[in-house]
């Protein structure tokens, strides 16, 4: 087709047009440039304000385990999530929108959720993450609140016949590598002087699966999610877990260090949870708690008059009401997810109240 | 550029813009990409450095002298929790380099074998081998390890059924388990190592015998018997050796322990899934590659060949083979650079690959940007060292060409 | 008079072929049986074929359980099933419950009709492409590579014209496999089209780049590229300036297959005579012109079978978003198998052949189509 190719232009006679475009290509050039440098200068200008940048966007973007760990962070069948961890993040939406499905939910893998967290793509982090002195400082985070106490134990076929964990030596163990608990049971190991043959896995599910076909002896991880994954197991009767408790695991939120005011906000929703149940306010008597006459129920629900701890904190004042209104106090929703309304059935344990035995505790409100 | 030189004829040339400079526009264009680049990494890097900033990450590869802590199935080179991330990674690349080197060779020998069969004049043979080669190479490398693991390795008997198999059979040192396939281990006694330097000796003399063996053809035309006098070398001299010295080797038999069998060799489902999977995989590309190397090589020649009176065995290897081997060379080296490559799927079973154990240090000690490109140093490495091997490899082949 | 003639009038009748020519005998004897060697290896395949077949069969589909609500359908009396202990056979009894699944991922049900709907389109504009004596190849080209994917994506995401909005999480299956598998080649070859063209360029800055760029991605494993696109991309962008985790794949999954398509495309090129880039000098074209109206169409044309070789290899690789924990058909059968209501042993066995059968169905096809168009296009070489 040589019409096409008429328009190659003859020298001399589009002199002006060339240079013309000589010159927009220089143009070009030059925004190009300037462009890249307005682009460097904003992004040195941004602050580290999560609460600011949430309130922006209209929803929470809330980390959580994205292999169906029931009780903590699980997707039924209709998509819908539920869990300790899940209604954390709900606890905050509420707090900070009064509607607790401003979430959006990031599953994640052991391996992506401290990137995810680092870079930004999540405001927080609530995948039954342990909270220890490197993820703390190292890893650049910040921890407070401990929505769960929890420990590292073992699961093992009734039929081996083993009584304690003490009698594992030489036994084969099921793990998920790149997590607290791979390190706990080397040190364990070594401490008590037995062997061991790790068998790593990637993702949980994995772990699970191979436990279950036999090519472990022993499965390893949060004494909650052993209970959890029992469940998953062909004949869940044919496992027992072991007495044995061989690490603190306390399971928080995470948000990136140096934002204190967004952590303020993710611990003190926990808190708030802890609090109603102390208060004994429940998602039914919220309403009729506002008429207490207990000062501290009143400035807690934000009914006292010249309250400014909601205010303080960049919440509405209504928001312990609305976080309790969405996901109940602490007890009912450790009992709706993980304990005996759940079919995990784990006991208070640790995870009761400070006066009942255990070690939640929520500072005072005031 | 062609048209600025074709300049031709009397007179001034033409005044051309300096648009149509090419050297002008090439630097523009060259100036343009370059800024492109810059301004990519620059903006890139930036942000990471803010990003890891605000997290209060440190950068720098300091952290790979830090403990471990965290235990190894499979380590050929010492390694225990309280080896460094550095050391951690070394046994990782280790076990990468074994599975691709026993996964290359298997590989290798499979497809040659595939390759031929599919040419076979046996109707039979010749099916069965396309089946193979449309199954395995119409489906993921993923899968075909994942087949492996769950769907075959995982429905072995259990280590129970094992010890049970052991009472019955007190004489059986061999056991296939759900948790790999057990072996007596040797332990190789004094003076062993004088049977390795016999095997190296033996191996020497037959090169220099065969090289004799062969100038003495090229003068005399009579062949000396070069199999026979060579194996004699290369397993005889040894097995002489090891008689004399008094038989320096025993085995550590496998024996049922609490939970698994104690002592012996054990080779993991992880690793076996894997070497399996890898080697099946790119054994039905090697059979691609190889019958198209031979069907590449014209008729004629082996019709040449079998004028001039060679047999058809000779015919193949003297005349067909070496022609052949320049056309498959260079794919197989892409082949073999994919297998490596591929070797890293190992993190879906967990075997303890570079990038298995690299992703529990990302995890364990969040240096991401670091691990990653230590990741791709290590694999570009790897590719071009192999790349430069097969195309020395390849020259040398070449040269049969006159 | 008597015509003496030499020349035979009359010929012979044709003699019937030997027996060993005719028969069924004969054939098995000339393909089979032609020497011992031969005759024994025939042996050894017809024993394996025995030995391996039937139990296959019986397993596959003799002794499989085709229906039923959960899992007791497939477990034998010991595991606490129904069925007789020793029992072993697939359960596609679960694959048919999590049918929908394995397709669409969690796509919520009552939208299904949206990928199904772009299904159609798709099948619509691909087969008059792959069918040589449509005409409008450039048309259908454009409607495929740039008016399907903005329908396609509009359709799949919604947020748009009353569609509800489909967050990509929920997305999964075999639809995600095919996305990034047809997004990758679309993106990829523009890009490898650039990046050879780059690597075959004069100008030393650009070849540089191009090399650097094709044989870094071409060293390491796609799985690296990955978690480079999942892990690191993130970091390498503004806070705040999210970028979905499928986006992610997709990006990693074409800067992959854009330096493969590369190194494709750069075969074609070289392919070209030189004489055709001095024609298109002679003529006048600048480069640009040269490029698209001369070289180009003659080298991709040369290369299609590596081009849909290259798709076949990605299709598959799509497979390994697996790991960033993404879930492609493989990935949600994977995960399937820890599904209480479906876990026994033949479950992962199942799951397995059936994700495997439907990649094969697809790289099986596409293996056909490309050895079809080399047969095409090759006319001039054959012996």
């Amino acid at each position: 087709m040589p019409r096409r190719f008429r328009k190659t232009p003859t020298p001399g006679k589009q002199q002006n047009d060339n240079e013309q475009r000589l010159l927009n290509m220089a143009k070009t050039i030059v925004a190009a440039l300037v462009g890249a440098a307005v682009m460097g200068i904003g992004a040195s200008a941004a602050q580290a304000d999560t609460l600011s940048d949430v309130k922006a966007k209209g929803f929470v973007q809330c980390g959580v385990n994205g292999s169906n760990l029931a009780g903590f962070g699980a997707q039924d069948s209709a998509g819908n999530w539920a869990g300790l961890d899940i209604d954390l993040c709900k606890a905050v939406a509420a707090a900070i929108f009064g509607d607790a499905t401003k979430v959006k939910y990031t599953p994640l893998s052991a391996k992506d959720r401290f990137p995810a967290l680092q870079s930004g793509e999540i405001d927080m982090l609530a995948r039954n993450t342990t909270w220890s002195t490197s993820r703390d400082s190292q890893l650049g985070f910040d921890f407070r609140a401990v929505t769960y106490y929890d420990g590292q134990g073992f699961m093992v076929k009734k039929e081996l016949g083993v009584k304690s964990a003490l009698e594992l030596n030489g036994a084969s163990v099921c793990v998920q590598s790149g997590t607290t608990t791979e390190l706990n049971l080397a040190d364990y190991f070594r401490s008590h002087n037995m062997e061991f043959k790790p068998v790593v896995f990637e993702a949980q599910d994995e772990a699970d699966a191979a436990y279950n076909a036999g090519r472990c002896d022993a499965y390893t991880t949060d004494a909650s999610g052993l209970y959890s994954i029992r469940l998953k197991m062909t004949n869940p009767d044919d496992h027992m877990v072991l007495p044995e408790i061989i690490s603190k695991e306390p399971l928080g939120a995470a948000v990136r260090q140096n934002d204190s005011k967004w952590l303020d906000v993710v611990s003190w929703s926990h808190y708030a949870l802890v609090a109603a149940e102390e208060f004994g306010i429940t998602q039914a008597n919220v309403e009729e708690m506002k008429k207490s006459d207990n000062p501290d129920i009143k400035r807690f629900l934000g009914e006292e008059a010249d309250s400014t701890i909601g205010a303080d904190l960049g919440l509405p004042s209504d928001w312990a009401v609305q976080i309790i209104k969405a996901v109940g106090n602490y007890g009912e929703s450790f009992e709706r997810n993980v304990g005996q309304g759940s079919p995990l059935k784990i006991d208070r344990g640790l995870n009761a109240l400070w006066n009942k035995g255990g070690l939640q505790y929520a500072p005072p409100i005031r | 550029m062609a048209v600025a030189d074709a300049r031709t004829g009397s007179g001034d040339p033409p005044k051309v813009s300096l648009l149509y400079n090419p050297a002008l526009r090439s630097y523009v264009y060259q100036a343009a990409t370059l800024i492109l680049i810059v301004w990519v990494i620059w903006y890139a890097w930036s942000n990471a450095a803010q990003n890891l900033a605000r997290a209060n990450m440190t950068t720098g590869f300091g952290f790979l002298n830090s403990r471990a802590g965290f235990d190894i199935a499979q380590s050929l080179i010492a390694y225990s929790a309280d080896s460094t991330y550095f050391r951690a990674l070394q046994v990782s690349l280790v076990n990468t380099l074994v599975v691709a080197a026993c996964g290359i060779v298997t590989a290798t020998i499979v497809g040659l074998l595939i390759g031929i069969g599919r040419l076979s004049p046996n109707w039979l043979v010749s099916r069965l081998c396309t089946v193979y080669v449309e199954i395995f190479r119409n489906i993921p490398p993923l899968l075909v390890i994942f087949f492996w693991y769950l769907g075959v390795l995982a429905l072995l008997p259990s280590i129970r059924s094992i010890f049970q198999h052991v009472k019955d059979n007190p004489n059986a040192v061999f056991f296939i388990s759900n948790r790999g396939i057990y072996m007596p281990a040797p332990i190789f006694g004094e003076g062993f190592g004088y049977v390795i330097a016999a095997f190296g000796v033996g191996v020497v003399a037959a090169i220099a015998y065969t090289a004799w063996a062969n100038a003495r053809q090229r003068a005399t035309g009579q062949r000396p018997p070069v199999l026979n006098v060579n194996l004699a070398l290369v397993l005889l001299l040894p097995l002489v050796v090891f008689a004399l010295l008094g038989r320096p080797l025993s085995f550590d038999y496998p024996i049922p322990g609490s939970f698994n069998m104690r002592g012996g060799m054990v080779v993991a489902p992880e690793f076996l899934a894997l070497y399996l999977a890898l080697s099946l995989y790119t054994a039905a590309f090697i059979a691609e590659i190889v019958r198209a190397g031979i069907r590449g090589v014209p008729q004629g020649q082996s019709e040449a060949s079998y004028a001039l009176g060679l047999r058809a065995g000779l015919a193949t290897r003297l005349v067909v083979l070496p022609q052949a081997l320049r056309i498959i060379i260079p794919p197989l080296t892409s082949q073999y650079l994919n297998l490596i490559k591929n070797s890293s799927l190992a993190v879906a079973v967990g075997y303890a690959d570079l990038v298995a154990v690299g992703g529990t240090i990302l995890n364990q000690s969040g240096h991401s940007v670091e691990i990653i490109a230590i990741w791709m140093m290590v694999y570009v490495t790897i590719s071009l060292v192999t790349s430069l091997f097969m195309n020395w490899f390849n020259a040398k082949m070449a040269l049969v060409e006159r | 008079m008597t015509e003496i003639s030499f020349v035979r009038d009359r010929f012979l009748t044709a003699e019937k072929p030997p027996v060993s020519e005719s028969t069924a005998l004969g054939w098995i004897h000339r393909n089979l049986f032609a020497s011992w060697t031969d005759g024994a290896l025939t042996l050894i395949a017809i024993a394996a074929i025995v030995y391996f077949l039937p139990p296959a069969i019986d397993w596959l589909f003799l002794s499989a359980v085709w229906s039923g609500p959960d899992r007791s359908v497939c477990l034998t009396v010991d595991q606490g099933g129904l069925l007789p202990s020793g029992w072993s056979g697939a359960c596609w009894a679960y694959v048919n419950d999590r049918f929908i699944q394995f397709m669409f991922g969690s796509y919520p049900r009552d939208q299904l009709w949206r990928p199904l709907l772009v299904v159609a389109m798709f099948v619509a504009l691909l087969i008059p492409m792959l069918l040589p004596k449509v005409p409008r190849k450039g048309l259908n080209a454009i409607l495929l590579l740039i008016a399907f994917p903005i329908v396609a994506y509009v359709l799949l995401l919604g947020g748009y014209f009353g569609l509800s909005h489909v967050e990509t999480p929920l997305w999964g299956g075999l639809m995600v496999t095919l996305i990034l598998s047809f997004v990758g080649i679309a993106i990829s070859l523009p890009a490898g089209i650039l990046l050879a063209l780059g690597r075959r360029s004069k100008m030393p800055i650009v070849r540089t780049f191009a090399i650097t760029f094709i044989e870094l991605i071409r060293g390491v494993p796609l799985i690296t590229v990955l978690f480079m696109a999942s892990v690191l991309l993130p970091l390498f962008l503004q806070p705040g300036n999210n970028i979905d985790k499928f986006l992610r794949a997709l990006i990693g999954v074409s800067i992959f297959a854009s330096a493969y398509m590369a190194e494709v495309i750069r075969g074609g090129l070289q392919a070209i005579p030189k004489g055709q880039y001095e024609a298109a000098d002679a003529l006048g074209l600048n480069y640009f012109q040269k490029m698209t109206f001369v070289v180009l169409p003659q080298a991709i044309k040369l290369v299609i079978p590596g081009i849909v070789n290259t798709f076949i290899g990605m299709f598959k690789d799509t497979s390994l978003v697996t790991i960033i924990s993404m879930y492609d058909l493989l990935g949600i059968v994977k995960a399937s198998f820890g599904d209480s209501g479906w876990i026994t042993p033949v479950t992962p066995l199942t799951g397995l052949i059936f994700a495997g059968f439907v990649f094969w169905l697809f790289c099986f096809g596409m293996s056909r189509y490309s050895a079809f168009v080399e047969r095409r296009l090759d006319t001039s070489h054959t012996r």
